[in-house]
């Protein structure tokens, strides 16, 4: 069972970019691996590292892009991830949200995300926030002027409160708050309606015997 | 007021609807990969749950498997253990599965249609972005993480969001040279990749009643590359006409009882839609892209970009980081770009159709890949596409221009097996994803039609194939 999402207070830092994809978030080498856990040191693995990475490299073996806006020092330990357009596109591979959580990564904010890639943050007690674009050009260009930069979240208010006290307002579907608020599990749940899915199930192949 | 299709498609199937907009769908088909599902099968293990219903799922392993010399095995211990965790997994909870050595075995999406798992009406999802393929076939289909995997598994449903309404209407007809691939690339130049976000696209117009169901896959694939989750279209006799033979078609009566409830799968005369995107495919050019984005698209006879004239500051940065990724100069004629490899295959472009387009323009042509590529895959998107194309002598034509003719599965697409682009290597590809790092760390990938694709591979670098198109098409 994974942990409820309630409230985060943690480091920001800023991926200044438009579509981030879920290829360069979790490079395809480290999928086949069959486990869970794991993938957290793999993360923008081509961007981290100026070596070719593949599962199972000795961390010590690895080349670090110093260069890389996450590697350098003042935004060691962020939790909090900063971005752009259309976070997550491309595939569906939920190995993204793994990794970034596993990494350490609780709350990602853009102007915009994924279909897919959201639904999988959420599966994942990470909250995904989307904010409007001007709020992100002001919170991108606070981060970088501000070392320390931490952002205050809270899920049952909605909102998002920076250093400086100002507060930001999000929207999210309620079924999907109250899902990351109590962390119960999605199966549960729906298992309790398992009659009506019965049900509906039963005439629906009745009058449809190729389904 | 009428229904769009995707309103119709997901009413049938909706269990429960919740005040805000969430729903509970019932899924008829299940399709399941080697990669996203292995954690899904271990969850429902630990929590001891049960798979709800065996025969509404479906699992072939295809993104790991290697294309050459496969009465070896997977050499590859990492992607052997993983293929086999799905044989073992379906055997375990009483699924479908077809292994490696099954003849016909393939991609996921090649295999669903032409097997008639996928028919119209259906809900389908898969652990794959690119599900939404099988919505060419009037289906709603689109692509699910692994633990929306473990929920249908355990369930046969998912909580699903309700998603707008986007039309995209392709009005004319497809000029000599240009096939569905040039149609998904120019549509998601025009609007973007994250242009249909929150949206099902449904494709309409002439230039879409006109495509083949390979044509109309392809098409209905890249919608994810424009942020759609599902792509599209109505039914109409050539939907019908292509599920009548399938394996798991419904036969005599059943077929008739289908078929009467498929036709009716049409978007109302009076349907609302979010929004519109019209376009004419007679004034389409065959599509290279030159970035790292599927929207960083540009015409044949067009040159790569220059970021200064962008106006929008976070496009700009963008398009000049994929120049840099790219290695390309703003103002570089996409016809002199050199490549080092040519990649014909995938769930976008691996169907008989597209393995009969390249043919046509290695025998055109004429001659051998040039010296400078150093490989070049055809890759048939299944065992079925594979021995159809044999049968027709395509298979020839590919060896004997320089092409390796392969064994079916997802190769360079995502390059998870060994085929792959190595560090600063350039290919032209007819996969879906010219992403950094996406057929290979460091490689970089430009998405062309498997037309393009043979005539690049023989020239070696970008050609326009319209300037040897005879009489109006290709011989």
């Amino acid at each position: 069972m994974i942990e409820a999402f309630s409230s985060h207070t943690g480091l920001a830092v800023p991926l200044d970019r438009d579509n981030v994809d879920t290829d360069a978030i979790m490079p395809k080498q480290y999928m086949k691996s069959i486990a869970r856990l794991g993938f957290g040191p793999y993360v923008f693995d081509e961007w981290r590292h100026e070596d070719v990475g593949y599962y199972g490299k000795p961390a010590s073996e690895r080349v670090i892009a110093a260069g890389f806006v996450m590697n350098q020092p003042r935004y060691a330990g962020a939790s909090v991830l900063l971005t752009r357009r259309n976070f997550g596109c491309g595939s569906s591979r939920e190995h993204a949200p793994w990794a970034l959580f596993q990494y350490g990564f609780r709350v990602l904010i853009a102007e915009s995300f994924a279909d897919i890639f959201y639904n999988n943050c959420c599966k994942n007690k990470m909250l995904p926030i989307v904010l409007n674009a001007q709020d992100i050009e002001t919170l991108l260009a606070q981060v970088s002027a501000v070392p320390g930069y931490a952002l205050k979240v809270d899920l049952p208010a909605q909102t998002v409160t920076t250093p400086d006290g100002t507060t930001l307002h999000f929207d999210i579907a309620a079924s999907v708050k109250a899902r990351l608020l109590d962390g119960t599990d999605d199966v549960d749940d729906t298992l309790s309606l398992a009659s009506e899915i019965k049900a509906f199930e039963e005439r629906r192949l009745n009058e449809r015997p190729w389904l | 007021m009428g229904r769009t299709l995707y309103d119709k498609i997901f009413e049938a199937h909706t269990i429960r609807a919740q005040a805000d907009g969430m729903c509970l769908l019932y899924i008829d088909r299940h399709l399941i990969n080697e990669v996203t599902s292995p954690q899904a099968f271990e969850s429902l293990r630990l929590e001891r749950r049960k798979v709800w219903r065996p025969r509404g799922n479906f699992a072939v392993a295809d993104h790991n498997v290697p294309t050459t010399r496969r009465d070896e095995g997977i050499t590859d211990e990492i992607s052997r253990i993983q293929v086999d965790a799905l044989r073992a997994n379906c055997a375990a909870n009483e699924i479908v599965h077809l292994g490696m050595d099954n003849e016909r075995q393939g991609i996921v999406h090649v295999v669903g249609p032409e097997l008639g798992i996928t028919l119209p009406g259906m809900t389908i999802v898969c652990g794959d972005s690119h599900t939404s393929t099988h919505g060419a076939l009037g289906a709603l289909a689109f692509g699910i993480g692994t633990s929306e995997i473990e929920h249908v598994l355990s369930t046969q449903t998912l909580l699903v969001r309700r998603s707008k309404n986007l039309r995209v209407t392709i009005e004319g007809r497809l000029p000599a040279g240009c096939s569905a691939k040039d149609l998904a690339l120019a549509v998601i130049g025009r609007i973007g990749t994250a242009g249909a976000t929150g949206h099902a696209i449904e494709y309409a117009g002439a230039a879409v009643r006109d495509l083949s169901m390979e044509g109309r896959m392809t098409l209905c694939n890249m919608s994810i590359e424009a942020g759609a989750v599902a792509g599209l279209i109505a039914v109409d006799a050539t939907t019908l006409q292509y599920c009548r033979e399938r394996f798991y078609a419904p036969q005599g009566s059943d077929w008739d009882r289908a078929a009467l409830e498929w036709r009716a799968l049409q978007s109302d005369p009076d349907a609302r839609f979010d929004a519109d995107v019209v376009m004419n495919a007679s004034e389409l050019s065959p599509q290279v892209t030159w970035g790292t984005s599927p929207d960083m698209v540009v015409d044949i006879t067009g040159v790569v970009p220059d970021p200064a004239l962008v106006s929008e500051p976070g496009r700009r940065a963008s398009c000049a980081r994929a120049l840099e990724y790219m290695g390309l100069s703003a103002g570089v004629p996409i016809e002199s770009i050199a490549l080092d490899k040519v990649f014909i295959g995938s769930c976008t472009n691996g169907r008989i159709e597209d393995l009969r387009a390249a043919a046509s323009v290695l025998r055109t042509l004429g001659g051998r890949v040039a010296s400078t590529i150093k490989l070049a895959l055809a890759v048939p998107g299944s065992g079925a596409v594979k021995r159809e194309a044999e049968a027709e002598g395509l298979h020839g034509v590919f060896m004997a221009a320089g092409f390796e003719w392969r064994d079916p599965g997802c190769s360079m697409c995502l390059a998870m097996n060994a085929d792959r682009l190595e560090p600063g290597e350039r290919v032209a590809s007819t996969s879906n994803r010219n992403f950094e790092g996406r057929q290979g760390a460091g490689g970089r990938s430009h998405l062309v039609s498997p037309a393009m694709a043979a005539a690049a591979a023989l020239r070696g670098h970008f050609t326009d194939i319209r300037t040897f198109a005879v009489n109006g098409t290709l011989q």
